[in-house]
């Protein structure tokens, strides 16, 4: 044996790096008919290695308190070396982060691969995605600018709707009878370790989950059916070297556009960051228009479509518990989706129609959060908001009832 | 090791017990965590009263002031705004000032104020928090051809009298609070503090 054997070996004994070393990556076999939707995983992974990283840099430069803050991120942006750069690869890198996690969550509904066994993988992914949220919005009051000031101020009052512990529960997430200070010191500790922490350990456990049943694919197809004499499925790939050399060229073509938008237009023409927060937070002036970044844009909407009082339920609570409902439903996605088939290539028509339907009233959604409600907007937001709940209330009926096409036993 | 001889009713309760106690020191531990995160007294001295001068705060204008770190509006409201307010009653989802916890007793009035022309009002929207904008004028405006002067919230279209009541079709659902506040003098005002003179 080699020196390197040798000590492979000694630390086999040890730790077992072999072991899983073989079991995450030479040894797990992926479906060989991945297609472009399956980057996504794998650069929302590298986003967050980009947020950590650059996130870990900014802080040696940020002040979190009332009285530095803004001028700290300006400091970074004018007087640190390249720390615009680090400044923009964290907040364009943000935008980068959630647009491949929305594109990831669109490939698991297109193929089904949040159904039996693989409800656990999908239910990791949607907290990783209401810690994202959280993270993000800690994040953007962290500059502290009007916007990130004002856009606290709401979403941190939504907890005050709350009958009986509302006002109480608002004082103490704020620690204060404002925003201030003390509730951007507070959020910068959750946002540069509590929550990734959190984020961390998640993303750890959807891969396990995920590796626990193996990879889902296009065609919904279980690869595991057919073994080879070795019991490696014969429609599978090692995921190293196959799918680690094949992500890298993705991730090649995938840091292009990011550098381009990166380099070109770091603020996103305004929606990656808003132009209100490049003016210090003022306490006692409102922007004209509080909309939040682009990522939360479907919930806020949904949260202003209510706006009439619903029996007993005033308009606000209703509001905020539209908003709570449009992301709880998510988590029960797969009980709801009763198909005997996984991919939408082999559902019936109205579910893939359902399905596009569904996405392009999400993005409208997504840019109404962006504008005022009021007028068309207002209506809009209240018409995608219906159709929003309309196609996870409508899903278990047509999903159970329509006529599937056979799937083929190998990919 | 062998398990003949169990006595499994004695390990039930000492397994449960220990839950219980271990799980009583968790609540525990969890208290300063909980606790710290309450206003701290730095913040609560900040909460210290404010006191505004009102001499040059002609009719029809508006001044803020801040008490607590909140914008509170004092307007000197003319005497046809004023008049207003009476009947205003039927597109107001709260005229009579149902909601005790808004004000306090003294401006448990039309006006909502001490005096009939002086509001105090705190400028943080009931809805979601945003601080409402001061339309006095009586003129139609985009978002009330009807408008007979008061505040717009502009980050989700609240609208109140000037009175700080909220007109219906508002998202917000509660009037503006009145702080607690009195005069020290003919033109003096103090928010945060409840008796006169004191």
């Amino acid at each position: 044996m080699s020196k390197m054997q040798d000590f492979m070996a000694w630390v086999d004994h040890r730790l077992p790096v072999t072991v899983t070393f073989e079991k995450h990556m030479s040894k797990y076999y992926a479906p060989k008919n991945f297609n472009f939707w399956y980057f996504f995983g794998v650069f929302s992974m590298l986003m967050l290695a980009n947020q950590i990283l650059t996130g870990v840099w900014l802080t040696m430069s940020y002040t979190p308190t009332a009285e530095g803050a803004f001028a700290s991120v300006e400091y970074i942006m004018r007087d640190v070396e390249l720390g615009w750069l680090l400044r923009y690869m964290h907040s364009t890198g943000a935008s980068f982060f959630f647009l491949v996690v929305y594109m990831h969550m669109f490939r698991g509904l297109m193929y089904g691969s949040y159904q039996k066994p693989r409800e656990l993988i999908w239910i990791f992914g949607m907290f990783i995605y209401l810690m994202l949220m959280a993270e993000a919005f800690m994040g953007y009051v962290l500059p502290w600018g009007q916007m990130s000031y004002w856009g606290a101020q709401v979403i941190i009052s939504l907890f005050g709707a709350i009958p009986v512990i509302g006002p109480d529960l608002v004082e103490w997430v704020r620690g204060d009878f404002l925003i201030s200070g003390i509730t951007l010191n507070r959020f910068f500790a959750l946002h540069v370790i509590a929550l990734p922490l959190v984020i961390v350990a998640l993303v750890i456990l959807h891969i396990l989950a995920l590796h626990e049943v193996g990879s889902n694919n296009p065609d919904g197809v279980d690869i595991k059916k057919y073994k080879d004499e070795n019991g490696a499925p014969l429609d599978g790939v090692p995921f190293h070297p196959y799918y680690t050399v094949h992500d890298l060229v993705g991730i090649v073509v995938f840091l292009f556009v990011f550098c381009f938008v990166l380099f070109f237009f770091p603020e996103g023409g305004g929606y990656f960051l808003e132009k209100p927060n490049f003016e210090e937070a003022n306490p006692l002036k409102t922007p004209e228009h509080i909309v939040p970044v682009w990522y939360v844009g479907a919930y806020y909407t949904i949260l202003r479509a209510i706006t009439f009082d619903i029996g007993p339920i005033n308009s606000q609570l209703g509001g905020v518990i539209a908003m709570g409902a449009a992301i709880a439903i998510l988590f029960v996605l797969p009980w709801l989706d009763r198909s005997p088939v996984k991919s939408w290539r082999y559902k019936g028509l109205i579910s893939r129609i359902n399905l596009v339907v569904f996405a392009i009233f999400f993005a409208l959604l997504t840019w109404l959060g962006t504008k005022p409600a009021s007028g068309l907007y207002q209506i809009l937001g209240q018409i995608g908001t219906v159709v929003y709940f309309a196609w996870f209330i409508t899903l278990p009926y047509i999903s159970k009832n329509e006529k599937t096409k056979p799937v083929p036993e190998r990919v | 090791m062998s398990n003949d001889g169990v006595n499994n009713g004695r390990r039930r309760f000492l397994i449960a017990t220990t839950a219980v106690g271990g799980g009583v020191g968790a609540v525990g531990v969890a208290v300063p965590f909980v606790k710290s995160w309450a206003p701290n007294e730095k913040a609560k001295a900040a909460g210290a009263p404010a006191k505004a001068d009102i001499s040059k705060v002609e009719p029809g204008a508006m001044i803020t002031v801040a008490w607590r770190g909140k914008p509170v509006y004092i307007v000197n409201r003319t005497d046809e705004s004023v008049g207003f307010l009476e009947g205003l009653a039927d597109s107001l989802k709260d005229p009579n000032n149902e909601d005790k916890g808004q004000q306090p007793v003294y401006a448990d009035n039309v006006q909502r104020s001490r005096k009939p022309e002086i509001a105090v009002i705190e400028g943080v929207c009931t809805h979601l928090g945003c601080a409402p904008k001061f339309y006095p004028e009586v003129k139609p405006e985009p978002f009330d051809d009807n408008w007979k002067g008061g505040f717009f919230c502009p980050c989700h279209g609240s609208r109140f009298d000037l009175a700080g009541r909220v007109f219906q079709g508002s998202p917000a659902a509660k009037n503006l609070a009145v702080p607690p506040h009195s005069y020290l003098d003919e033109n003096t005002l103090i928010i945060g503090v409840d008796e006169e003179n004191s």
